[in-house]
């Protein structure tokens, strides 16, 4: 799934306040968390692919095997700094109860997701077929993901769980901070991270 | 050096005595050897946990590859509840490699070109270290059942003598499953400063109620057995040897999954066909017994009953403050289940996952998909040995072996 240079986390790892304890949900081989080793933070990885698990045992980062969809109680309340969830969202069986967990397990967590509404995939749709890019790259039918949306309709998920949006940054294809910014990101971006906080905690 | 008692003279807490390791590769020929050495006598009596006294404690150990000049590849094996020192390698005349012959060799994830392996026979044990059938000095009998109760920090503590006699006193790696991944844990959460890694495997923080009960079973099988003289049996010239079999048959039926008992043996007869009677008609019922029966011969019923006991009792995080030490001074741990373990199921580690990455310990944990029950960690199951590479090397890396 990770190509070998992941643009798009060393965006995520600009997001993160050096020294910070992390935990990274689908951390893949770890490569974000070795990352943000260098900027002093510390922290855990969650990956349940075993080819991955590996990689990020060999690598030296900490490695948990668990299943996001029920096991995030493993983690106490407000044990982590910042949660990450890099284009994992669209995966798991019910998102709205995935970042309930991260909001109680972090005041401050980093959320992408890809976004179904690009020109390319409406321009798809339009010609009668289902969207497929870069970022969605699956058939219907052999897809680990489980669910879509546009950036439209992600931020009134995010509001009705009290997660303000401190930063939106858009992106393009090749997971790069998108040249056109916030302007009609719903169409130009084709994925997005959210930098979020819980509003249980002031600031 | 020669195995045999009192060769190497008290060495807790005296000087590393470097030269001795030197002399101890036994398996550079392929055979390995197991050595013998008394590490605490009158002048140094071992103070057990309780405040009971041993006044002589000799320690049967072995070791495998060499250690480097700076002592800084040095690995612990802890073994399991009925494993001794014997870990790797053959020992001349044996048909059988040792019982983690898949795990420690080299090439192998624990591979002893790189690091130097020390395996040692518990405290209470029966295969050359001092336990509950050696001979008292002060009575010239078997203690028998005049040995005092031991707890797990009691095993550690005499580990940690072999270490000082061996001139190591910091572990690159602790590593255990079953009862030997509890021995790691309680040495690092006692002595935090001791290892760099630590690796718990089908292991356990604290028994269940049917672990427990298990347990009880099997010491009552022994304890009722009109062979056992109330612990006497070694004076008196009896055995319970039949409450011993039984013990071993039924513990090994939770060592096993059920699926791993369907595929070896399904409902075969022992013969050509079943012949119904009251006698071993299934093929279960055979391996069992063959279980039982050798059993008896490199087992000792009070070691069982000893070694049990410490696992019933361990409960390391019950004291408030338990991984305090550990937390400011963390080795960094791998802890690690299978799937169909009902020994110690997958929920037995994820207990110590919590503790250890609750209080910010670096902790790796992992779940393997075996259909073989506890006894998975003995086995050489490719995800699982993919694992303990992954960590063994990050952990060569850092201690400068490659």
């Amino acid at each position: 799934m990770s190509d070998t240079l992941r643009p798009d986390l060393e965006l995520i790892a600009q997001l993160i306040p050096q020294d910070s304890r992390v935990l990274d949900l689908g951390c893949g081989d770890g490569e974000l968390l070795r990352l943000l080793m260098r900027k002093g933070c510390t922290g855990t990885g969650v990956e349940i692919q075993p080819v991955e698990l590996v990689e990020a045992l060999r690598a030296g980062v900490n490695v948990i095997d668990l299943d996001l969809n029920s096991q995030l109680g493993e983690f106490a309340d407000d044990s982590y700094d910042v949660v990450v969830l890099s284009r994992t969202l669209q995966n798991v069986h019910k998102p709205r109860h995935v970042l309930e967990q991260i909001s109680r397990i972090a005041v401050h967590c980093v959320v992408s997701m890809p976004n179904f509404a690009h020109w390319s995939s409406r321009a798809r749709l339009l010609t009668g077929r289902m969207p497929m890019s870069k970022d969605l790259p699956y058939p219907w039918y052999d897809t680990p993901n489980l669910h879509y949306t546009s950036l439209k309709d992600l931020e009134p998920l995010f509001r009705s769980l009290d997660l303000q949006i401190d930063r939106c940054i858009p992106l393009n294809a090749r997971g790069e901070a998108h040249v056109m910014g916030n302007a009609a990101a719903n169409l130009l971006a084709s994925s997005a991270v959210y930098l979020l906080h819980s509003k249980r905690h002031p600031g | 050096m020669a195995t045999g008692h009192g060769t190497g003279g008290p060495a807790g807490g005296h000087a590393p005595q470097w030269g001795i390791v030197s002399e101890l590769r036994g398996d550079e020929q392929g055979c390995t050897v197991t050595h013998t050495v008394r590490l605490f006598d009158a002048d140094t009596p071992l103070h057990l946990r309780s405040g009971a006294v041993l006044p002589e404690v000799d320690v049967a150990y072995e070791t495998y590859g060499t250690p480097n000049a700076a002592r800084s590849n040095a690995v612990f094996i802890c073994h399991a509840l009925t494993g001794d020192a014997h870990a790797a390698g053959w020992r001349e005349g044996e048909k059988r490699p040792g019982w983690w012959d898949t795990m420690i060799g080299p090439g192998k994830p624990v591979d002893t070109d790189l690091w130097f392996v020390v395996c040692a026979n518990l405290l209470g044990g029966c295969r050359g270290t001092t336990g509950p059938s050696s001979t008292n000095p002060a009575t010239g009998e078997p203690y028998g059942l005049e040995f005092p109760l031991l707890a797990m920090s009691d095993f550690v503590t005499v580990h940690r003598a072999l270490g000082s006699h061996l001139g190591i006193d910091r572990w690159a790696v602790l590593l255990g499953g079953s009862l030997g991944g509890m021995q790691v844990l309680q040495w690092a959460l006692d002595h935090p400063g001791d290892a760099d890694n630590a690796i718990v495997l089908a292991g356990s923080s604290r028994l269940t109620a049917q672990n427990i009960a298990f347990s009880a079973v099997g010491r009552q099988a022994i304890m009722r057995d009109s062979g056992f003289r109330e612990g006497r049996f070694l004076s008196e010239g009896t055995s319970p040897k039949k409450g011993l079999a039984v013990a071993r048959m039924m513990a090994h039926i939770t060592y096993l999954s059920e699926d791993a008992f369907s595929e070896k043996f399904g409902r075969a007869a022992q013969a050509a066909e079943l012949t119904p009677n009251f006698g071993v008609d299934f093929a279960v019922e055979s391996y069992l017994n063959h279980q039982g029966e050798a059993f008896q011969s490199r087992f000792d019923a009070l070691s069982y009953l000893y070694l049990t006991r410490v696992m019933d009792y361990f409960d390391p995080f019950a004291s408030p403050g338990a991984i305090d030490a550990l937390a400011a001074d963390p080795a960094r741990f791998l802890v690690m289940s299978f799937d169909t373990d009902w020994r110690f199921s997958t929920e037995h580690s994820r207990r110590i996952v919590r503790h250890l990455e609750g209080a910010r310990v670096p902790t790796s944990f992992r779940e393997i998909a075996s259909p073989w029950g506890h006894d998975s960690f003995l086995l050489s199951i490719p995800d699982y040995h993919d694992s303990i590479s992954a960590f063994m090397e990050r952990a060569a890396g850092e201690a400068g072996l490659r």
